[in-house]
């Protein structure tokens, strides 16, 4: 089968399409930069750019789409334009060229409103709702998506609720920097209960639902590990994989919170491009439980997530012992934007 | 008006009937609009065929509407009932007549309504506050029709010996009334405002709706003014015909309660109780006035309907494993042959035996000597003046007593007295806490209060019900602060007269005889009622279990035993301790207690234990010595550790250690030994190393051993949502369920709680125990839990016992406690520990501890999500050592949300 996969220059596109190359299936690329796929072939360009889209989805039968801009700041506009009308574009693209399977890499945010999530399934994306630009336009898209479902042209969201491994900028990285440089908090001691997907995984449960269209079509499904952690323990364990010093202090999650709405408008305004020390969104993700009911996805894709959390975090250990012994050093570069895909 | 937004309320039921008036309000013809909700119509149009009819009538200031759950029930065609709540006239949407309806003109107005729409067939009335009355009235008018009667919150008559309630003598205060009911609006505020939890803004407005505006409120003043409060009232006489009908009534009655009313309280229910003495009655206990609004009584009510009423359809399938006498499961114990011996027959053998002049009951003093002891002869004696002197002060079989003595001497004379009387006995202990034992003791509305002083105290100031005695003479001035008719003392000296020939041993072996009260552990404490051959059967279980006889010599450091001691024939000593808190026992206090009679036996709880063992290093040679005596221990209420245990042995070491499981509704059901302990222990570790050779179900639980004499055990096996909704017990090794227990010492039922009786003994000739557990190859019984406390994870329903054994083998946890989060069927498992030292507040564990807890419960077979530390467990009063792992719940809900940890 000839499978498009956008975004594979980001963490979760590679190893999405890696897993498809191994799996046998003719796999192509499309992003701005080389994906470093071996045994795809690439087609560099932006989802905002027609002409492109046109020449990478030419002959594919499935697209799995997960090219986005995935910021914590930036201007409305950037993400409109990238998640909604590359999204939009590519759905016309690939319907013109008669590719039968689409699945949409969406992120389990697009329905949350920044309340606690206890063991919820996925909820109907609401981008009135949900919090923050990025969250915003991907709801939109995954509105998009869902309504272009049709005979002979399916559609499947997946929400894979934050992805991480060895190579992740997003989380891991993010987190690693901060706490070596002793700037991240635990909200409320660190209590809040989350759901998290080891990158391999979160890979498998996109591929499966390729192959599981005609049960999935039409809907969306949040994936996660399935092991949800106090996420003050998961940043310690992400932080002794990387070998700095876990964080120690606390403050109100109340108090972040608005914090953080208040430093995210500032930083916008001010078209600061570095890291804000803390946002709305980081904050509400830090402070709140949210974690999922996983059993009907399961039966859905038919997948079970092969690595654990333990397993993860000693892979990525691994991942850190092997490359660079230079510390914190390699924590310091922050990709603000990026469109490579992620899922916080 | 009509078709108004009412939340819950399908338009269809809501009709208006015209009715000619016959009540001696209205002028003869008179024409009278009424509104109902009626779901008759709506019954036709479904092709349903009722099986009779429900008439609802309301009190004051509510109207039909408070009867809306019941008309949806109705109208479901798995138990079709025609249904009509009226609005009474001058109430709700019906009529403003403008005249003054007194009770008489309300029963009548009532008949011509159900006259003018042709009611027939069979009537249950349902009744709530002064609708109650009404509804009775017409029952006792329409006998031809009437096959049962629901009250709920209403009174027929003013008990003896006390006032109206000051809620209600307010309304009436001449200077009030007409405001507080017509005027303003607020005696129907007051009255909303009686919910638990308060009615949603919606319903309120619906309850308000027909009652804007004072024009539209006379009828509520007018209800109010209608109150007899005395004889001298115009509706007395009425009242008074309501309320003696009511003893001639002989079809089901069913009795729905809210006892938090500051109205309509538990002293109404005991009357109505007493007139209608087969009622099946249901307390909701933390329910108020507005019951139907607090709590689904629907339900109830139908389940009632279909068991007890039957209507049309009596063989409908509702009933059929409900209905007493119903095929009983194969595997449920036979009742014993009816050789019934009363719980005081072997006292009355040694009295009259060769033993008679021996020690029978003895009380220690601090100081290690004896305080009180009596002999054979004389404990029989003071019995039996006892017996005299409280039948002389009114003390009647089937009165309820409440023992408020702590356990020795005068404890077990005025039980066994009470007992032989017929009287029922009231037994909630101080371990309950303030709350909890007056929340039971005014729930079991006791006839007479026998208290010490520090008892009868509390009584006044709580306002607990019954008449007054102390143990002590008091002096006079005491006597009448706290209300005191008599004391023990007294009584027993005027009965002292009366010779021991005037008590004849009449008593009905299946009549009740006792009122025991849960720990409250899992909710408040429930009364579980004893019959008098339930009683003697626990007495003859505990005889064959554990061979103690005449002849034996038991300390009682835990009151539920102690009181068997005479009953089986044994010499009992009360060691000096605060038995409400059995953490006081002393190793010095327990071997006076021993050395004084020799003890073969000892009763004491595992934190009595655990306190014995803390302080033996202060024991004498000869205290030592006295405990070498011990053959027999007896430890039990809660787990009891085997390391705990090994200790006891040391200072035992004669003694056979024995740990039976019960609960205060089956006691015991199941014994086990220090080596069987360790036995089971063996096997289940070696299961653990080499499943393949092990004995199939060791492990995963607290081993509690084999069945008692006399008693079965079973499991029903749960399901993937954590209940067990299976009709079939089984005792195959390895099957988790819920733990049934059948035997002849098992409870008759729980105490004014219909319903909870109802799904106890569901499964006919079984108690359902709400533990969970499984069998072992060896037939041994295993706990796992409670049921109510089962976790349902995603693909894995989880107990919690043997994960928490799992971690508190680990050295830096003392106690663990295993409770889910998150929606039935996908919730993740959380574990909160108390930590060795313990942490200085609740939280997460740090990530070593929580690394540590995880893995353990890993080879348990359990994944845990969270680790939680507190500094101290929440634990239950009595035995300071079951887990509220509900609380844990709710707490650790909000702690994961995201919330501030606080304490659990």
């Amino acid at each position: 089968m000839r499978v498009l996969v956008t975004g594979a220059s980001g963490l979760l596109g590679g190893e999405v399409a890696r897993l498809l190359v191994r799996q046998g299936h003719d796999v192509a690329t499309f992003q701005r930069r080389p994906s470093g796929v071996d045994g795809a072939t690439d087609f560099c360009g932006s989802v905002t750019d027609e002409e492109a889209l046109r020449g990478a989805v030419e002959g594919a039968e499935g697209i799995i789409h997960l090219a986005a801009k995935v910021s914590f700041t930036g201007r409305a506009a950037e993400f409109d334009e990238v998640n909604v009308e590359g999204t939009r574009r590519l759905l016309q693209a690939a319907r013109a060229a008669g590719v039968q399977d689409v699945v949409f890499v969406s992120s389990p945010s697009v329905a949350n409103s920044g309340a606690a999530i206890a063991g919820l399934g996925a909820e109907p994306a609401d981008p009135k709702r949900a919090h923050g630009d990025y969250s915003r336009t991907k709801a939109e898209a995954e509105l998009l998506a869902l309504a272009a479902d049709a005979p002979g042209f399916q559609v499947a969201v997946v929400r894979p609720h934050i992805v991480w491994g060895p190579g992740d900028t997003q989380l891991v990285e993010r987190v690693l920097a901060r706490a070596s440089r002793r700037r991240l908090p635990l909200l409320d001691a660190g209590a809040a209960l989350i759901d998290t997907t080891y990158v391999d995984n979160a890979a498998a449960a996109i591929v499966a639902a390729l192959h599981r269209m005609e049960h999935v079509h039409g809907r969306a499904v949040v994936v996660s590990n399935g092991e949800p952690r106090p996420v003050g323990e998961l940043l310690a364990g992400i932080c002794a994989a990387g070998g700095v010093p876990a964080p120690s202090w606390s403050v109100p999650g109340a108090v972040a919170r608005a914090a953080g709405a208040v430093v995210e408008k500032l930083w916008t305004r001010a078209g600061r491009q570095e890291e804000p020390p803390m946002t709305r969104f980081l904050a509400e993700q830090l402070s709140n439980a949210h974690w999922f009911d996983q059993r009907e996805t399961r039966e859905l894709l038919n997948w079970t997530p092969a690595v654990s959390i333990d397993e993860g975090l000693a892979r990525l250990a691994d991942h850190y012992r092997s490359h660079s012994g230079a510390g914190a050093r390699v924590y310091n570069r922050l990709p603000m934007s990026s469109n490579g895909a992620s899922n916080i | 008006m009509v078709g108004a937004d009412w939340p819950g309320v399908d338009p269809e039921w809501s009709r208006e009937v015209e009715v000619v008036s016959t009540s001696g309000a209205d002028a003869p013809g008179t024409v009278r609009r009424w509104h109902l909700l009626d779901n008759g119509a709506q019954l036709s149009r479904l092709g349903l065929t009722p099986a009779g009819t429900l008439l609802c009538v309301h009190g004051n200031p509510t109207w039909s509407y408070l009867w809306r759950t019941l008309l949806a029930a109705g109208s479901d065609p798995a138990h079709p009932w025609r249904v009509v709540a009226v609005d009474q006239l001058d109430m709700g949407y019906s009529e403003r007549t403008g005249t003054f309806r007194r009770l008489a003109d309300r029963i009548n107005d009532l008949g011509d309504l159900t006259d003018a729409f042709g009611l027939d067939g069979n009537v249950v009335t349902v009744g709530h506050d002064w609708g109650g009355v009404i509804s009775l009235g017409w029952a006792l008018a329409h006998p031809q029709q009437l096959i049962g009667v629901v009250l709920t919150n209403t009174a027929v008559h003013q008990p003896a010996g006390s006032g109206i309630p000051p809620a209600l003598r307010l309304a009436l205060h001449p200077a009030l009334h007409t405001w507080g009911t017509t005027t303003s609006d607020a005696f129907l505020r007051v009255t909303h405002s009686l919910a638990h939890p308060p009615l949603p803004a919606d319903v309120r407005n619906a309850y308000m709706a027909p009652y804007r505006g004072a024009d539209h409120r006379a009828g509520v003043g007018n209800f109010v003014a209608d109150i007899p409060v005395d004889a001298s009232h115009p509706s007395f006489s009425t009242l008074t015909s309501v309320a003696e009908g009511l003893r001639g009534l002989k079809v089901p009655a069913l009795m729905l309660w809210g006892p938090r009313d500051p109205i309509f309280s538990d002293r109404y229910l005991k009357d109505l109780i007493g007139r209608l003495p087969h009622a099946d009655v249901h307390r909701f206990e933390g329910a108020g006035h507005l019951v139907a609004e607090d709590r689904n009584i629907t339900a109830p009510v139908f389940q009632w309907l279909a068991a007890d009423v039957g209507g049309s359809q009596s063989d409908s399938p509702g009933a059929e494993h409900l209905t007493p006498g119903s095929q009983a499961l194969a595997d449920a114990a036979e009742p014993e042959p009816a050789t019934f011996r009363p719980l005081w027959d072997q006292l009355g053998e040694q009295a009259s035996g060769p033993a008679g002049g021996e020690t029978a009951v003895a009380e220690m003093a601090p100081d290690g000597t004896l305080a009180r002891s009596l002999s054979w002869q004389q404990l029989d004696r003071n019995i039996l003046d006892l017996t005299a002197g409280l039948k002389e002060a009114g003390v009647r079989s089937g009165s309820r007593v409440s023992l408020m003595v702590p356990p020795g001497v005068d404890l077990t004379v005025a039980l066994y007295a009470c007992l032989r009387l017929g009287a029922v006995v009231v037994v909630a202990d101080a371990g309950l806490g303030t709350k909890g034992l007056s929340r039971a003791v005014k729930g079991a509305t006791p006839d007479f209060l026998i208290g010490i002083d520090k008892a009868l105290a509390a009584a006044s100031v709580l306002g607990w019900p019954g008449r007054r005695i102390s143990v002590c003479d008091l002096p006079a001035a005491r006597s009448r602060m706290l209300g005191v008719e008599a004391s023990l003392e007294a009584l027993a000296r005027s009965g002292t007269g009366h010779g021991s020939g005037q008590v004849a041993d009449t008593v009905d072996p299946d009549a009740a005889a006792a009122v025991l009260f849960t720990s409250g552990s899992t909710g408040p404490a429930k009364g579980v009622l004893y019959t008098h051959r339930q009683l003697a059967a626990m007495r003859d279980t505990v005889a064959a279990t554990f061979g103690i006889r005449p002849g034996s010599r038991l300390v009682a450091g835990f009151a539920p035993f102690a009181l068997l001691g005479p009953a089986l024939g044994a010499v009992s000593v009360t060691p000096a301790m605060d038995v409400t808190a059995p953490r006081t026992l002393t190793a010095g206090a327990l071997a006076d207690a021993a050395a004084a009679i020799d003890a073969t036996v000892v009763f004491a709880s595992p934190a009595a234990l655990r306190n014995v063992l803390a302080t033996r290093d202060g024991l004498s040679a000869a205290g030592r010595k006295a405990l070498e005596g011990v053959e027999l221990l007896l430890s039990a209420g809660a787990p009891v550790p085997e390391p705990l245990l090994a200790e006891v042995q040391r200072l035992l070491p004669r003694a056979s250690l024995h740990t039976p499981y019960g609960m205060t509704e089956a006691l015991p059901v199941t014994d086990i030994s220090l080596e069987q302990i360790q036995a089971a222990d063996a096997d289940a570790a070696a299961g653990a190393e080499n499943p393949a050779g092990a004995v199939a179900g060791a492990g995963n639980g607290v081993c509690v051993g084999l069945p008692v004499h006399g008693a079965r055990v079973a499991i029903v096996p749960l399901a993937a949502d954590g209940t067990a909704p299976g009709s079939h017990p089984v005792t195959e090794p390895g099957v988790t369920g819920e733990i049934l227990v059948s035997a002849p010492h098992v409870k008759e039922a729980y105490d004014r709680l219909w319903l909870t009786q109802q799904e106890s003994a569901g499964l006919p000739g079984w108690h359902r125990t709400g533990d969970v557990g499984h069998f072992d190859a060896a037939g041994r019984l295993w706990v796992e839990g409670r049921l109510a406390h089962v976790v349902t994870a995603p693909g894995a329903v989880v107990t919690p016992v043997g994960a928490e054994q799992a971690i508190e083998r680990l050295d830096s946890v003392r106690l663990a406690a295993i409770t889910g989060v998150g929606p039935a069927g996908t919730q993740a498992v959380v574990a909160v520990v108390e930590t060795l030292p313990p942490a200085r507040k609740a939280g997460p564990a740090a990530p070593q501890l929580a690394g540590d807890v995880r893995r353990a419960a890993r080879e348990a077979g359990v994944q845990v999500s969270a680790v939680l530390e507190v500094p101290a467990q929440p634990t239950d009063i009595r035995h300071n050592a079951k887990i509220d792992r509900t609380r844990l719940s709710r707490w650790a809900s909000r702690v994961l949300a995201g919330g501030r940890p606080g304490k659990p």
